[in-house]
């Protein structure tokens, strides 16, 4: 893919984004905020090909990388359930 | 520029991930579909790291399916052994951690998508070939160099912010904003040295330059956090959440990944998003916001303007009794009600109110909790039902028909101040016409201290004011009690 591509698959990005939050009811904000915290860490995609990339500093710096993204990947989609699991209707 | 060619079916999947990740955000749209968005969100998941997990061993030329070798599998077990030990330590914390806690963890979660994305560049770096980011000569295509240099800083910043705005979150540091002499040009000027120091890594690819540009990164992120106060966190949560998304992007661009780049715009448009609606709530502009200092001058305002005025108070016996004869009661909790952790206590006397026909609903401020909508979580933990939790400006028309406002934990967000005191720190904050209740109970501990802006509360004084004073939770249980009779 050249830059251009990239830029504009980045640039439609933002603007699904910038609708896709604002349709966000207020009320799951901090769910919001827990799970793109959790998507965000999609940087494994990166972590993950330096970690398969044969020996040497790289591949653990990579490893490491791993560990942290899933603490995030984690942590981020379990505590978005937990939180949403309370958000209950009347009389249950 | 010579890009690892992938197979069609992977950069398919990246693009499912991509999507599955918009639908997992549009998902929270109401709570009914929102559990069902966050399971999206896993599924884009699973997807990004199994394709590229599966792109990773040797595909044989001509065939799409990879064919590992034994040393492939040695890799796999290291990375999944990896993947382990994150998961344990993210589900026993996401388990354990106290609802209150959630910016704090949120922060963390934060510093930990920073320090990645340094790790990420600091391997491409490394070893740019597995990355696919060589140029013809051998050297990292120069874009390349730009959009890691990017990423490295991005990171950077998010990772020591994230640490400073958690240590004051979670009370390791006050939340007192510390000021440096000539901070604003120190942060000028570390950010111009950081904007240099890309532009020459264009020229230059040695160590010294991107080792630079990650220490200038780390210093800028704590020298940014510092000087804001307690009251401003929301707004910096926010905006560390967005700068993770925009780590996350940059490293998309080097890597050539869709699914990093969707994600990276969705979550830097969120953050930017939610940082845009704490700065309206309270007022304040994002620029005001990132120079700090605010909180600095609290507690430290007009004493003397704010002594003998005449305020009524009352017990939870007189409570209860105009709570039980009201039509419609509104109660608005603070952050102080979560202190106090009253929050359960509060549904238990709004049950029994119902239960004497009383209608009682929330009314939600975005800076009630200390992230947002906080307070909505914390609500919702105290089997509050949802359709009882109204936001600002769906409810604030509504206190001319109620009897009885029920303030819990909140100051600053009922001061009429906000809207007629041209000199008060608070003015133009959208705040609740409380005064227009019938009734206004206000619990608090003592007559003394007041609010994160230190500002004085004309409500207090109202003819139809009745002061609770004691701890929230004490009075609420105490009202309970009374109730019962």
């Amino acid at each position: 893919m050249d830059f251009i591509s990239i830029l504009s698959i980045f640039t439609l990005a933002c603007f699904v984004g910038y609708y896709v939050v604002w349709s966000v009811t207020p009320a799951l904000h901090t769910p919001l905020m827990s799970v793109t915290n959790a998507i965000s860490s999609v940087i494994i995609v990166g972590a993950l090909i330096a970690s398969a990339s044969g020996e040497g500093l790289a591949s653990w710096l990579g490893l490491l990388g791993v560990t942290l993204a899933s603490v995030n990947i984690f942590g981020g989609f379990a505590v978005t359930a937990r939180m949403l699991a309370m958000f209950k209707r009347k009389g249950r | 520029m010579e890009h690892t060619v992938l197979p069609p079916w992977a950069l398919i999947a990246y693009l499912a991930a991509g999507m599955l990740f918009i639908l997992s955000l549009r998902g929270l749209g109401s709570p009914v579909t929102a559990q069902r968005g966050n399971r999206f969100g896993m599924a884009g998941m699973v997807i990004a790291i199994v394709t590229t997990l599966f792109t990773q061993a040797p595909i044989p030329p001509g065939d799409w399916w990879p064919r590992p070798g034994p040393h492939d599998l040695v890799v796999l077990a290291k990375i999944l052994a990896a993947i382990g030990i994150g998961a344990v330590i993210g589900l026993t914390t996401a388990k354990r951690i106290a609802m209150t806690d959630m910016p704090q963890l949120v922060a963390a979660f934060h510093s930990l998508v920073g320090l990645a994305a340094v790790l990420v560049g600091w391997a491409a770096y490394l070893n740019p070939e597995a990355f696919g980011i060589l140029n013809g000569s051998g050297l990292i295509d120069p874009l390349s160099r730009i959009e890691m240099g990017l990423g490295f800083a991005i990171g950077a910043i998010t990772f020591s912010g994230s640490v400073i705005a958690f240590a004051k979150l979670n009370g390791n540091m006050s939340g007192a904003p510390i000021l440096l002499p000539l901070r604003h040009w120190i942060n000028l000027g570390t950010l111009a040295a950081i904007l240099g120091l890309i532009g020459w890594f264009t020229l230059d690819q040695s160590l010294w330059v991107i080792a630079a540009i990650t220490a200038a990164a780390f210093l800028i992120g704590f020298l940014l956090i510092i000087p804001i106060g307690g009251a401003d966190m929301p707004v910096v949560v926010s905006m560390l959440n967005s700068y993770s998304g925009w780590a996350a992007a940059a490293m998309g661009f080097t890597l050539h990944n869709t699914a990093m780049i969707i994600t990276g715009a969705l979550v830097g448009s969120s953050g930017a998003i939610l940082s845009y609606i704490m700065c309206k709530a309270m007022n304040r502009s994002f620029i005001s916001v990132i120079a700090g200092g605010f909180g600095a001058e609290a507690g430290a305002g007009d004493d003397a303007a704010r002594v003998d005025r005449p305020w009524k108070r009352g017990s939870a016996e007189d409570a209860a009794f105009l709570l039980s004869e009201a039509e419609q009661v509104i109660i608005i909790p603070g952050y102080g009600m979560a202190v106090a952790q009253a929050q359960h206590v509060l549904r238990e006397m709004a049950d029994k109110l119902k239960a004497e026909g009383v209608r009682v609903k929330y009314a939600i401020h975005p800076v009630a909790g200390r992230m947002p909508g906080h307070m909505n979580v914390l609500l919702a933990e105290a089997n509050v039902p949802y359709e009882d939790v109204f936001e600002l400006e769906d409810i604030n028309s509504e206190f001319a028909q109620t009897d009885v406002a029920f303030i819990i934990g909140a100051n600053d967000v009922v001061n009429p101040a906000a809207k007629t005191d041209t000199s008060s720190p608070i003015y133009g904050m959208p705040v609740f016409d409380v005064e227009k209740a019938k009734t206004i109970m206000f619990i608090k501990r003592s007559m003394g201290s007041v609010g994160y802006a230190g500002v004085d509360n004309d409500v207090f004084y109202m003819d139809q004011t009745m002061m609770l004073l004691a701890d929230a939770k004490k009075m609420v249980e105490d009202i309970v009690k009374a109730l019962q009779h």
